[in-house]
């Protein structure tokens, strides 16, 4: 490159640089860093999406509300003799948690909070509440929307990585295969997998009554909240595998084949060369895909909105879907953006945890 | 622009000239129904005739799909580009209003009289809407079917009580000839929830917020009556009596055609074609009596003015004009809705004495009953509808409630009691 002329000096020129950038740098302004500082200044205040009232500043109010948690310890109700009352399966009896929560003057802190959960101590029962419940299940929820998919994707893609890169016949019809659910709109794939999942006479269900026999009794897996969160993560898993296994696909392809001929002769055994070769090849690959699946996986969104709603009984809730909600559906635009916020805190957590565990030890 | 062509318009007038269509005032209009060809035929005959009934007001039409409508109108009104004239669903009015999005109308007296009470959207003493039809549910039923079980047909004068309600269901449910009694629509998770089943929480004697000073759901939504409806509602997905809410809505549209519900709980605009499907066999029944008479739900879409508009005179002759007789019958025959006028209903096809639907009329006369009028109901709603889902899927009915209520408080709190701005 170096002939003389118009093309030289505009590479030179110390503006081509920033004038490459620009479009990208005014799209991210536009569309995510000013929304964000925005959301940011919003979740201070009591921001409506319609209201005839002005702004006004509340300080942490949003996140106290969202972050309130309060303990309530029970005793078991106790007779006249002072033994305590067991129902007829000889179960303790304690009293009502809305009668400590709802007007009571002795328990000013635990004023309108639910109950989250709670264990046994002794005799008493030691309660955990929440001051804002719906939106606890959301954060645990999404906790374990991550915690599951994360390591069970990565997995899964790098299995289906490891058999599809062999040099079979029609290879690339396996590779088009699992790469399709990729390239179809999550908003359809969700559409199809309600018919998949439903209760009455969804596939899964007529399948699994066909392999069993007609043992299986059909189940409801997106009304009932003991499965419905797990059918949105089966199903997530399965949507994005495929674009995880051609990341996996292409650290598998850039390591050389010299080094499996070397393990070869060394009389290495299959388990030994993915050891000790294929997995510390693979160890940028590895990092890359854990952090996009992390992020991914806290960005859960469109399943739930398509084919829960957040239910049943909440058992679906998660981050995003309650900031969307609470912003546009309840015209409460501080709240979603303090739980955005949230959100952008606990991933920026993770994400420095992650870099850090994963650095490159010298 | 549009100083130079009102003044062109009042000078036109003023000379009296004949024809002189150039000089009218244009006045927008936003819709809901795009994508009904019958819905904007009407529409459009509406506006032609409005246009050249009068020299002074020139109404264009926009249209928007119903599920992006209000999104727009918030959208405009936050960037300040409402139209003149705009429709809104009658509960969601008092929010718009109180927003200032809206303003009262200006109709001349006794404009509105004979109108059914659900058509008339009136908000702080104002009428800020008016319907040129309204809606109405009835329970759906097979003559053949009630019959055969011994089960009697109940009128508006001796609707079905809460003990005989539930032993029909419970009857139907043990014939076995049905996949279940009931169906209640729970696929369609929108606004049918409140509209369709708050009536039954009010025949409770409950109610989703204080009528009085809406500044409370307290007592209201968490009292002993609205605890009794939520016991009552629980025990019909306890004793599978009706769908739950994983139904899917295409058993919804088909599921009582084809005989796999005994009972459906449905609206007016579903009433011709399932009409057409069952034959005279069909019947439109009253709600049942929980304990303070029966009651539906009333108010549907309505036509208003926005607060912006620079000729809210003429947006109003437009709504004066829109709501005669002759056009309450075109859009109900059309669109299979209620005429907002008895004499509408006279000239209609399925309203008039002897007409298929005409027992909707009365349903909706004797009935109907406003959703609670505040700016509020928009979040309430959602309140309800989740109280509603979560009691259908086995959450605590008190608990669920009390959430409610608490949630409906902090939201009128955290708008200072959605007092109107002075």
């Amino acid at each position: 490159m170096s002939s003389p002329g118009p093309q030289k000096s505009l590479q030179r020129h110390p503006l081509a640089g920033w004038l490459m950038i620009a479009p990208a740098v005014v799209l991210i302004a536009t569309f995510l860093v000013a929304p964000f500082v925005l959301a940011f200044g919003y979740s201070f205040t009591n921001q409506r999406l319609i209201s005839p009232n002005p702004t006004e500043f509340v300080g942490m109010r949003n996140f106290e509300q969202l972050l309130g948690i309060g303990v309530l310890t029970l005793s078991p109700e106790v007779d006249e003799a002072g033994s305590p009352v067991r129902d007829d399966d000889g179960a303790l009896q304690y009293p009502r948690v809305r009668d400590y929560t709802r007007n009571n003057p002795d328990y000013p802190h635990l004023e309108g909070m639910r109950e989250w959960f709670g264990w046994n101590w002794g005799n008493d029962r030691v309660l955990v509440l929440a001051r804002d419940l719906v939106f606890m299940k959301a954060l645990t929820n999404t906790l374990i929307f991550v915690a599951v998919v994360a390591p069970v994707q990565s997995a899964l893609a790098l299995l289906l990585a490891l058999m599809i890169n062999q040099k079979l016949r029609g290879i690339n019809v396996f590779r088009t295969i699992y790469f399709m659910p990729v390239v179809v709109s999550i908003v359809v794939v969700s559409l199809l997998w309600r018919f998949i999942y439903d209760g009455r006479n969804g596939l899964l269900n007529n399948l699994l009554e066909f392999l069993s026999f007609g043992l299986f009794q059909p189940i409801d897996w997106l009304g009932n909240p003991d499965t419905a969160l797990w059918a949105i993560i089966a199903m997530s898993i399965w949507q994005a595998v495929g674009f995880h296994m051609v990341i996996w696909l292409s650290g598998l392809q850039t390591i050389p084949v010299s080094l499996y001929e070397a393990a070869e002769i060394e009389g290495a055994n299959a388990w030994q060369k993915f050891r000790f070769v294929t997995w510390p090849g693979l160890r940028n690959t590895a990092v890359l895909i854990l952090v996009v699946i992390t992020m991914q996986a806290f960005a859960l969104f469109a399943q739930v909105d398509v084919m829960t709603d957040g239910g049943p009984v909440d058992s679906t809730q998660v981050l995003v879907f309650q900031a969307v909600q609470r912003g546009y559906e309840q015209q409460n635009i501080a709240g979603g953006s303090a739980i955005s916020v949230i959100l952008f805190l606990i991933v920026l957590a993770i994400s420095i945890t992650q870099r850090y565990l994963t650095r490159e030890r010298t | 622009m549009k100083p130079i062509r009102t003044a062109a318009s009042a000078l036109a007038i003023a000379l009296a000239v004949p024809g002189t269509a150039f000089a009218q005032t244009e006045l927008s209009l936003w819709y809901h129904g795009a994508g009904n060809d019958v819905e904007r035929s009407i529409l459009v005959g509406i506006i032609e005739d409005f246009n050249a009934s009068q020299d002074d007001w020139a109404v264009v039409l926009e249209e928007f799909p119903q599920a992006a409508y209000n999104d727009s109108v918030v959208a405009a009104a936050v960037s300040g580009n409402l139209p003149d004239i705009i429709d809104v669903d009658g509960p969601v009015m008092p929010n718009w209003a109180w927003a200032g999005y809206m303003q009262p109308l200006q109709l001349s007296e006794g404009a509105l009289d004979g109108f059914l009470p659900g058509a008339i959207g009136e908000y702080n003493g104002e009428v800020y809407s008016v319907g040129l039809w309204d809606a109405a549910v009835a329970m759906y039923a097979r003559r053949s079917t009630l019959e055969e079980h011994g089960i009697r047909i109940p009128t508006l004068d001796a609707p079905w009580t809460r003990d005989e309600f539930d032993d029909i269901l419970e009857t139907l449910q043990a014939s076995g000839e049905f996949e279940y009694a009931l169906d209640l629509g729970m696929a369609d998770q929108g606004e049918w929830y409140p509209y369709a089943f708050a009536p039954f929480l009010w025949s409770f004697g409950g109610g989703i917020v204080d009528r009085e000073t809406y500044q409370t759901a307290e007592g209201v939504l968490n009292g002993d009556e609205a605890i009794a409806f939520g016991e009552w509602w629980q025990s019909l997905f306890d004793r599978e009596l009706v769908p739950g809410t994983s139904q899917d809505m295409a058993d919804r549209e088909i599921g009582f055609i084809e005989g796999d519900y005994a009972l459906q709980w449905n609206g007016n605009w579903f009433g011709i074609r399932t009409l057409e499907a069952v034959g005279d066999d069909l019947l439109f029944l009253p709600a049942p009596d929980f304990g303070n008479g029966p009651k539906i739900g009333g108010a549907s879409w309505q036509f208003g003015v926005s607060s912006t508009s620079e000729h809210p005179e003429g947006a109003s002759a437009f709504i004066e004009f829109a709501i005669q007789d002759e056009y309450l019958a075109a859009f109900s025959d059309g669109i299979g809705l209620i005429p907002a006028t008895a004499e509408a209903a006279a000239m209609t096809e399925n309203y008039s004495e002897g007409g298929p639907l005409e027992v909707f009329f009365g349903l909706s006369e004797a009935q109907a009953m406003l959703r609670p009028v505040t700016p509020g109901y928009v979040f309430q709603a959602l309140e309800f509808r989740k109280a509603l889902s979560d009691i259908a899927n086995g959450a605590d009915v008190i608990d669920t409630l009390d959430a409610a209520t608490d949630a409906i408080n902090d939201d009128i709190e955290r708008n200072n009691g959605y007092a109107t701005a002075q």
